[in-house]
């Protein structure tokens, strides 16, 4: 009993960072209508920024971060203005090929630069026993920043101008511009800041597991999964998505093999598409 | 004058060339230079170059009055085997490679050799232990390695003596040669006695092993076996290590018997590996250096000491080139004859391939060690503790 | 949209089989373009035999398959505008069916891969029914469900091998007269795939269904007002565009000699089809040709020269943010028009 329970708690510890992860893909999805097929290797990014700073440096992963959340900004804003601008309200086909030849490019780059070796950035916490389970320290802080950054997000988003004009664009965007909002730049802020959450999961999550330049398709599937599990647009239910992505993972290891997982979750996925087509907890879209 | 000039010079030349007949001989294969197999596949790689460079240093191959300097063709497989199929395809018909050594791991040496018997070709299997690949019916596929099923015998044997009602988790990566050793090694488990608390397979690029190993501890198992290459192995046994997984004895396959998993610190101590070879191992070879003569030049040329996958690499390719000695020419069914007689001793240890159509070259001459990290004098340490002739410590349970 | 078309989309639902068949093809058999697919398909099948070469065979053979996969990938993105995704599920399942029948059950390859082929269609029509309720982006990432499901479903069935796969003995091979016979058998079978794929994207593309088909791909709302009967319309194309590839599926691994999870639902491989599609320029014939074959040279090139085979998604990738961003229509798109009359030829 016991176990399931701990497995439930380490599936919501990881599943946090599976919102933060979520939630740059979900943001830009939900502002501007584009599907964002370079997320994967944007949270690749993150981890290799991290990588190369703790080795650089010898300082902890953790105090990188805010390092992470500046440079994926930039690098959001700038991909933005040079590829995104110009499919924006084009056919839907055109924005998830367009990025998915950003996403290419990325990877192509980064396995010319790093090849596909595993990389492994080296950290332990002490961690939290009860009975004969251990949380490690590392998951724990994990979800704790997740936690943080998710806050972070919310107050932005409600309770600051420029987090106010994203919702106003996302919302209705020629109401928007009416209104005197200078849309573009508020698109090209909202994509760097999805951009920048994408940096900072990777960069939590080359904390907990090693990983390699293809690392991103598998949490960018899990993205999506959580996306439509949390509903279009809305950050909030990303959290509340990658959790209860973690709780379904962690409910199903104990009961069956470990390598039925990803059919559960897919299956769910599909399923979850099919009944609810713009998501479960749809807040912004009608 | 000046005709007489040429036809002498040309007389010269002529008359020279025979004796400086330098032939080559082209050796087509292809390595994990980047992907997860990197690790291994590089120390393989190792051991076929330094073999080169030691025959092409003698005077090359020497065979039917002939001497084949040995020139390699090869490709960077990633780690995949959808690339190893079409690399290897090249290799044969672009690149005119006359024998193939496989690529390293069960798995991509079952897709080239389906390549290297469609074209008939001589492929030397180093790194491939998986049996089921030699028993299709091939007629040029030659196993060096031990095969799978009797790699975790050892292991069985040392909890025999320690532990005999230990509980056993078997907890492996989901692949050819994972898959056949841990079905094997369980099936034999059960035989002995031994009870089998519980028995996951994970997908070959898994990272977080959190889930099973809180089932690990759920099953209650004193012991692990498992595992199956380099990445996954050295993740699992720090994840292990990071949640107080309170084991008593871990036995991971591959993994461990690189020198690099002696970087993990404390995680590292008291895991076992089955090992096709050790630097102490004491065979004394029919030709070809010894072991300590083999240990002591890689070492001196890479800076790091041979684990098995180096000396597998050396003495796989010894056993080609004595075949093509013997055979005297390098045409493909002499040598895969002279291959079928083979029963020799390396560095490496005995080597005799099976002739039985069905179990075509099936290594039946070749036995495996096991080897655990000790600590000693504060050092991390391998020590070869199976089987009883062989051992340079004891056992820590 | 004029009077005479949506008549001509009414009467679409008014399909008389037999007659109007035959009046079709004594149609079509007298314009140019069919024969050029057919005279193509010869040549592109006798080439490594008359010139002895095989190599050529084997970048061919890998031509024909992905020409196959981007043109079948025509039908549901060129045509009906609906973005499949995960089209790599009906390569991978059309083989693994096909080379389960054909080494467990020793049955004729030939007739696996047909039988690969419909059940991977019934499949897909039963999916399509469920799935094609969703739009654009949304109906893009069921399909990548749709594969990833069926890849993590495929991984854990034993009788299909789980992860390792289904290893081919050697002899296998022994029905075709031997490994050698049988990699040249493969070979011209799967280019007469090729074939097909090509004529059948051009009788959709000239047909009544077709016609339907178009207009949901223009205006899916207008064409329903209109009297397309768009569910069953779409799920038609959905499991039509997985025949042919599950067919190519199974030969493409009978030759192989191995089939396994990873290397059957790669989702890379899907990609690229697109990528190869929107190249050649997407919603014509010729146009999956040009594509496919302008990018497995490409791709082979950097393959196998040492220092570009880390660049080689870079390019793709590059090539493909200059079409989407600047030649949408790809190549024959651009060609067609330049040179208008080039689509009284080439379609």
């Amino acid at each position: 009993m016991i176990g399931i329970l701990a497995s439930v708690i380490d599936g919501v510890l990881v599943g946090a960072v599976y919102g933060v992860a979520a939630m740059g893909l979900t943001l830009i999805w939900g502002v501007m209508n584009v599907i964002n097929l370079s997320h994967g290797a944007i949270i690749v990014l993150g981890m290799f920024v991290v990588y190369f700073l703790t080795n650089a440096t010898g300082v902890s992963p953790y105090y990188g971060i805010p390092i992470v959340l500046v440079v994926g900004f930039a690098a959001g804003v700038i991909i933005y203005w040079m590829s995104v601008n110009r499919v924006i309200g084009r056919p839907i086909l055109m924005s998830l090929l367009a990025t998915f030849a950003l996403n290419m490019i990325i990877i192509g780059l980064a396995t010319a630069a790093w090849t596909t070796s595993p990389y492994n950035v080296p950290i332990s916490l002490p961690g939290i026993t009860i009975q004969n389970y251990t949380f490690t320290g590392t998951h724990i802080m994990a979800a704790v920043i997740a936690g943080v950054i998710a806050g972070l997000l919310y107050l932005f988003l409600h309770y600051t101008r420029p987090g106010r004009a994203i919702r106003a664009v996302a919302s209705n965007r020629e109401a928007a511009e009416l209104n005197g909002i200078p849309t573009r730049r508020v698109l090209a802020m909202a994509f760097g800041l999805g951009v920048a959450l994408a940096c900072v999961s990777g960069a939590l999550i080359s904390t907990l597991f090693p990983f390699t330049v293809l690392s991103g398709g598998a949490y960018q599937l899990k993205s999506f999964v959580v996306t439509v599990l949390g509903g279009l647009g809305n950050p909030a239910g990303a959290l509340l998505g990658g959790i209860a992505l973690g709780i379904v993972e962690g409910l199903a290891t104990p009961f069956t093999p470990v390598s039925w997982t990803p059919i559960i979750e897919f299956g769910l996925f599909v399923l979850t598409l099919m009944a609810f087509p713009r998501g479960i907890f749809s807040f912004t879209r009608p | 004058m000046r005709k007489s000039l040429y036809l002498l010079a040309a007389a010269a030349f002529f008359a020279a060339g025979p004796a400086l007949a330098q032939e080559t001989v082209t050796i087509g294969f292809t390595a994990s230079q980047t992907g997860k197999l990197n690790n291994d596949s590089t120390a393989q790689l190792r051991g076929f170059e330094m073999w080169r460079d030691d025959v092409n240093a003698a005077g090359g191959i020497k065979a039917g009055g002939k001497s084949y300097k040995v020139k390699f063709v090869s490709y960077d497989d990633e780690s995949t085997g959808t690339r190893v199929q079409q690399l290897y395809t090249r290799l044969i018909t672009q690149d005119k490679a006359q024998f193939l050594f496989s690529p390293y791991s069960s798995g991509l040496v079952a897709t080239a050799a389906i390549i290297s018997e469609q074209y008939g070709k001589v492929m030397m299997s180093i790194g491939g232990a998986e049996e089921k690949t030699y028993k299709l019916g091939n007629k040029y596929l030659f196993q060096t390695y031990t095969g799978a099923s009797q790699y975790l015998a050892g292991a069985l044997d040392v909890l025999k003596k320690k532990n005999p009602k230990a509980k056993i988790a078997f907890v492996y990566e989901d692949d050819p040669f994972s898959k056949a050793v841990a079905q094997a090694t369980r099936d034999l488990a059960k035989k002995d006695g031994f009870a089998v608390a519980l028995e996951e397979s994970y997908s070959s690029s898994t990272t977080d092993f959190g889930p099973i190993i809180n089932k690990v501890i759920s099953s209650g198992a004193d012991v692990l076996l498992g595992g199956g290459h380099y990445a996954d192995g050295s993740t699992l046994a720090r994840q292990l290590h990071d949640q107080k997984a309170k084991l008593k004895w871990v036995t991971l396959l591959v993994a461990p018997d690189s020198p690099n998993f002696a970087k993990l610190g404390e995680p590292a101590v008291g895991v076992s590996v089955p090992s096709q070879w050790e630097p102490q191992v004491t065979y004394k070879p029919d030709f070809g250096p010894t072991p300590a003569q083999f240990t002591k030049e890689f070492t001196a040329k890479y800076k790091i000491s041979p684990g098995y996958h180096a000396a597998g690499g050396y003495g796989g390719a010894l056993i080609l080139q004595h075949a093509i000695e013997k055979a005297g020419s390098i045409d493909p069914a002499k040598v895969a004859a002279e291959l079928n007689k083979t029963d020799a001793t390396t560095l490496f240890g005995q080597t005799k391939f099976s002739t039985d159509p069905k179990s075509h070259g099936l290594q039946i001459g070749h036995k495996m060690v096991l080897a655990q990290w000790q600590m000693k004098d504060g050092k991390l340490v391998k020590e070869v503790i199976w089987p009883d002739n062989a051992k340079t410590a004891d056992a820590k349970y | 949209m004029s009077n005479s078309v949506s008549q001509e989309v009414a009467k679409a639902g008014t399909f008389k089989p037999r007659r109007a068949l035959a009046e079709e093809i004594l149609r079509h058999a007298r314009r140019p373009f069919p024969w050029l697919i057919v005279v193509f398909t010869v040549i592109v099948a006798i080439a490594p035999n008359v010139l002895d070469d095989v190599s050529l065979r084997e970048s061919l053979l890998l031509a024909a398959v992905y020409v196959t996969l981007a043109s079948n990938l025509n039908l549901m993105i060129g045509y009906a505008g609906y973005v499949n995704f995960g089209n790599i599920v009906f390569f991978g399942l059309g083989g693994y069916i096909g080379v389960y029948l054909a080494t467990t059950w020793h049955v004729n390859l030939v007739l696996s891969a047909l039988i690969g082929g419909v059940g991977v269609s019934a499949l897909a029509y039963l999916f399509g029914l469920g799935i094609l309720r969703l739009r654009g982006a949304f109906f893009a990432l069921a399909t990548i469900g749709v594969n990833e499901a069926i890849h993590a479903f495929v991984t854990n069935f034993e009788p299909w091998g789980g992860a390792t796969g289904i290893y081919l003995s050697m002899d296998a091979y022994e029905p075709l007269g031997g490994p050698m016979k049988g990699l040249w058998l493969c070979y011209y079978l799967i280019v007469v795939v090729m074939g097909l794929s090509l004529l059948l994207s051009y009788a959709i593309k000239t047909s009544k269904f077709g016609l339907g088909i178009l207009a949901i791909g223009q205006n899916e709302d207008a064409a329903a007002v209109l009297g397309v009967p768009t569910p069953r319309y779409k799920a038609i194309i959905y499991s039509v565009s997985g025949f042919l590839p599950a067919v190519a599926g199974c030969l493409y691994f009978f030759k192989s000699g191995i089939i396994e999870p990873n290397g059957a639902f790669d989702l890379t491989t899907s990609i690229e089809a697109i990528v190869m599609l929107m190249l050649g320029g997407a919603g014509t014939v010729t146009g999956p040709v040009i594509g496919a074959f302008l990018y497995e040279e490409l791709r082979s090139f950097l393959l196998f020269s040492e220092t570009f085979s880390h660049l080689q998604l870079v390019l793709a990738g590059a090539l493909l943010l200059v079409i989407v961003l600047f030649v949408p229509g790809g190549l024959m798109g651009w060609l067609f028009a330049r040179v208008p009359r080039l689509r009284k030829w080439l379609q």
